[in-house]
């Protein structure tokens, strides 16, 4: 089982060094090796359950409510200016 | 003083023999002296946590909204937000993160006047069972300072297992209350799905993540279950039915109590010490009254490989929000946006996060969902359909709550297969949403024996009665 850690790493936008890429190359093919033991299952009429439990839409009333504090949010940010999170330049 | 428990120090409390202030000072020394070698705690908050004892003492003097808790000192999982205080997740890439808002849980402990002492340990993200994958310290198990106190709620168990807070709250997504309960030789329930707010827990696995309460007896669990249970608008998870009074679920007669064993969970795999002290509670349970089966559930069998599926595709899309913008960590190193994103990433996670959304994004990308991510939600169905089968012969189910006693650090750290294969036990639980606790039963070499006692969905009552009566009669829980 090989899996090709460059695109996956793309995908969720995570660096990685090619010391963990070797490595985690290694352990997750022995997880997914371990994970074939599903295909013995004949589960083709089965329907997935992505809840335990029965989940509907919940909807708030429609009223206006005070947001939290602008203050206590913006200072985790590692960049802000003038009550804006700042990330480098995205278009030339 | 420090070593009774919530409901021994109430009675302590509302007769004016202690006070809160004393009871948290004496916490705090306790701290000084064991958690240079613990270190079950990331951050202490002895300043506010007087205020709130002196509070709380007011409040006695005044008998005015006495709770339960009132006065009584709890630590808190590092990865529920309490506001104005550090919440990190034990992850660098939130190690400064001070959060704008107390979770649910935490405004209820507020409320009902308990003493916060700090935020426990964890593994990163809640992502482990042995704490050992924390970004920021190891935590030791008191039984045995050269092994695990278990994960991921590890600092929690720790905490209350050397007397370093009377109570404490855990997050529970495969086994992570119930597990280091066990490691760490008192009691840990997992509540069902849906019964406690997760409003600002830091989510991992949200079709699995579940708070609990973590403590030193049947009864203290059922008092903190009590303040954290109940509906929350802010949760859309979170259940509206009424939530009963635990501590009357409290009696010893068991008479007629329709208990299964789970053949497969006492077959190969489990280590003999373990079996035998399973096999010991069992009888205890025969000789209460109580009517046993063997039961079978054979999708077992697949349960590793289902949660080791789904839980890291859902951690992989819940930690897609930390990318270095609005809070924690950013790269210092990034030319460009998606550079940002790599670096802050690599810096900020640690190896088995990163393990985690790597293998969660494999299972949901395009040409493996429906190979990996599908195919695991279906053998979901199954694993949830034997316990319904099983609960529906049985008031409750019962197995070790771990394969072997803790284990050595460093054993396991290089082979995470090896380490979640030892989750066995604990994961169909959140795999089926069903509530479960772990209460002492047993010890190897003075290393402590959990047993697990699994209910029907909202039934929290009888497998709180189910430990409790076992509790009673024995005193496994008063080892240390």
């Amino acid at each position: 089982m090989e899996i090709n850690i460059e695109h996956v790493a793309h995908l969720a936008r995570l660096g990685l060094s090619d010391e963990e890429k070797k490595t985690f190359s290694k352990q997750l093919g022995n997880i997914l090796q371990y994970a074939e033991n599903l295909n013995k299952l004949d589960i083709s009429d089965i329907s997935p359950t992505s809840h335990a439990i029965l989940m509907e839409n919940v909807m708030r009333d429609d009223k206006v409510e005070k947001c939290q504090d602008i203050e206590s949010i913006m200072k985790n940010g590692p960049e802000i200016e003038e009550n804006m999170f700042k990330v480098p330049r995205i278009m030339e | 003083m420090i070593d009774k428990t919530a409901h021994e120090l109430h009675d302590l409390l509302i007769k004016k023999k202690i006070s809160s202030v004393e009871l948290a000072e004496k916490v705090f020394l306790r701290i000084e002296s064991v958690e240079p070698q613990i270190k079950a705690y990331i951050t202490l908050t002895k300043d506010e946590a007087i205020k709130q004892a002196e509070a709380a003492d007011k409040r006695l003097k005044e008998n005015k909204n006495v709770t339960l808790l009132t006065g009584i000192p709890i630590a808190v999982k590092d990865n529920m937000c309490t506001k104005g205080i550090l919440t990190t997740c034990a992850s660098k890439i939130l190690a400064n993160y001070i959060a704008p808002y107390d979770a649910t849980v935490v405004t209820k402990l507020k409320e009902a006047g308990s003493v916060i002492i700090g935020k426990t340990n964890l593994d990163e993200f809640a992502m482990g069972s042995s704490t050992e994958n924390s970004g920021l310290q190891i935590t030791k198990n008191p039984r045995d300072l050269e092994r695990v106190p278990g994960g991921s709620s590890g600092g929690s168990a720790a905490a209350v297992a050397a007397n370093e807070a009377i109570l404490a709250t855990g997050s529970d997504t495969g086994g992570s209350i119930r597990q280091p309960a066990s490691f760490c030789g008192i009691v840990g329930l997992k509540p069902t799905y849906g019964r406690v707010s997760r409003y600002g827990l830091v989510a991992f696995a949200s079709s699995l993540d579940q708070i609990g309460p973590l403590a030193k007896d049947v009864t203290d669990a059922a008092i903190l279950l009590q303040v954290m249970a109940g509906y929350d608008p802010k949760d859309s998870t979170s259940v509206n039915v009424p939530v009963p009074d635990y501590q009357k679920s409290l009696t010893t007669n068991i008479k007629g109590l329709k208990v299964g064993v789970i053949k497969e969970l006492m077959g190969e795999g489990i280590s003999a010490d373990v079996k035998s002290a399973i096999k010991s509670a069992i009888k205890k349970y025969e000789e209460l009254g109580a009517v046993i089966s063997e039961v079978s559930l054979p999708s077992f069998e697949y349960a590793v490989s289902t949660y080791y599926l789904i839980a890291p595709a859902e951690a992989s899309s819940n930690l897609a929000r930390f990318d270095g913008v609005k809070y924690g960590h950013r790269s210092q190193e990034a030319k460009d946006l998606i550079t940002m994103y790599y670096n802050t990433r690599r810096e900020g996670f640690g190896a088995e996060v990163k393990r985690r959304i790597i293998l969660g994004t494999y299972a949901l990308s395009a040409g493996y969902y429906d190979a990996y991510y599908l195919k695991a939600l279906k053998v979901r169905t199954l694993i949830k359909q034997d316990f319904e089968k099983a609960l529906s012969n049985c008031d409750v189910l019962v197995s070790p709550t771990s394969p072997t006693v803790a284990f050595k650090i460093g054993e396991k750290a290089n082979d995470p297969l090896s380490m979640y294969l030892s989750d066995i036990a604990t994961i169909p639980v959140n795999l089926a949403g069903i509530p479960a606790i772990s209460i002492p039963c047993g010890n190897a070499n003075n290393l402590p024996i959990g047993l697990q006692i699994m209910g029907k969905a909202f039934d929290e009552e009888t497998i709180l009665k189910a430990a409790y009566a076992f509790e009673q009669s024995t005193d496994w829980h008063l080892k240390k």
